[in-house]
């Protein structure tokens, strides 16, 4: 392939033909269940619907990264990796946090002024 | 290099490089564009992290169920995820320095992305011609501020296609162009990885709600 022809160690490769259809593929599989399990309502219960849309979620981000993005623990002599897994601790922190916060402060507003109530959660 | 210093003729310990080698001109962009990405990637997270605090915050208004369609939220996300195959194609015919074919690629992407846009702002309009408008609820605030944010990505990664599209149609497959259209790369595929977190927590959930 004409990808390790640049000499340097660390260029990134931008896959094959073949690892690009594979990741469609996977890909379209992996967004087709979801929306069929929301549009057929095939598993009935939302509670598990939803857990499992979210599985799927994750799964096709870590077929995105790994067959479009091309990641690997060693482009660019692992920094790549590192930025990422640095940015994941970021969002999580940050997800989980504001959630979390965010979730308490509700439970401890006065009655009639949560958020939610005036829609119906 | 070693990690041990270093030591200059008196005995000294010498802890910085006398001459630094030499960098190929650009060889740390794609480490730098990753970086700018994941900061991009911290925008979308605090975005997302306010439609989880706000997406249940109606008062009143419209819920998910009631606005959100299947089947325009179907056709959105192929398109997106198809441009994002036809982009690695455009990748494929750079590395074999087929220019007309790259750009006949970055073309069909490019066309990918715009319907992708042209679908948004549809549901857009029609959002705001039934009256759920940003202003109307705070999950509608929260719900555009993500979605509206993700479109603008699409539609800027539009006008840098077309720009690096007229660069390489002058210009060639040129190193410099090929490291432009690399960083492309990067940045399309990451929006249709931001795309997988907007239907599914957004538009799936929003409707199983």
């Amino acid at each position: 392939m004409s990808a390790d022809t640049h000499g340097h160690g660390d260029a990134p490769s931008h896959g094959t033909r073949r690892t690009y259809l594979t990741g469609f593929a996977l890909a379209v599989v992996l967004t087709a269940i979801p929306f069929w399990l929301v549009a057929g309502g095939a598993l009935g219960n939302a509670q598990t619907t939803a857990l499992v849309i979210m599985a799927l979620a994750f799964v096709q981000v870590v077929v995105h990264m790994i067959y479009f993005l091309h990641m690997n623990a060693r482009s660019e002599n692992g920094w790549n990796m590192m930025a990422l897994i640095f940015t994941l601790v970021m969002v999580a922190i940050g997800l989980i946090g504001s959630l979390w916060v965010m979730h308490h402060m509700n439970l401890n507003m006065m009655p009639g002024m949560r958020s939610g109530d005036a829609g119906g959660m | 290099m070693s990690n041990a210093p270093t030591m200059t003729d008196a005995g000294e310990p010498v802890f910085y490089l006398a001459d630094e080698h030499d960098h190929e001109a650009g060889g740390s962009t794609m480490l730098g564009f990753w970086i700018y990405l994941m900061s991009d990637c911290l925008i979308f997270a605090m975005l997302f992290a306010c439609y989880g605090v706000f997406g249940g915050s109606y008062a009143g208004g419209p819920r998910g169920s009631d606005i959100f369609e299947l089947p325009t939220v179907a056709i959105n996300t192929s398109m997106l995820l198809i441009s994002s195959v036809t982009y690695g194609f455009a990748m494929l015919a750079m590395d074999e320095d087929r220019k007309q074919a790259t750009l006949v690629w970055l073309a069909i992407t490019g066309l990918f992305g715009m319907a992708f846009v042209g679908f948004e702002l549809s549901e857009f309009a029609h959002l705001f011609a039934i009256g759920a408008t940003p202003q109307r609820s705070a999950f509608l605030s929260s719900f555009f501020a993500l979605v509206s944010t993700h479109g603008l990505h699409v539609s800027i990664g539009i006008l840098w296609l077309v720009t690096l599209m007229v660069q390489v149609g002058r210009f060639g497959l040129t190193t410099a162009n090929k490291r432009r259209l690399m960083c492309l790369s990067l940045f399309w595929h990451f929006l249709d990885v931001i795309w997988i977190g907007v239907f599914t927590f957004v538009y799936l959930l929003g409707i199983l709600r």
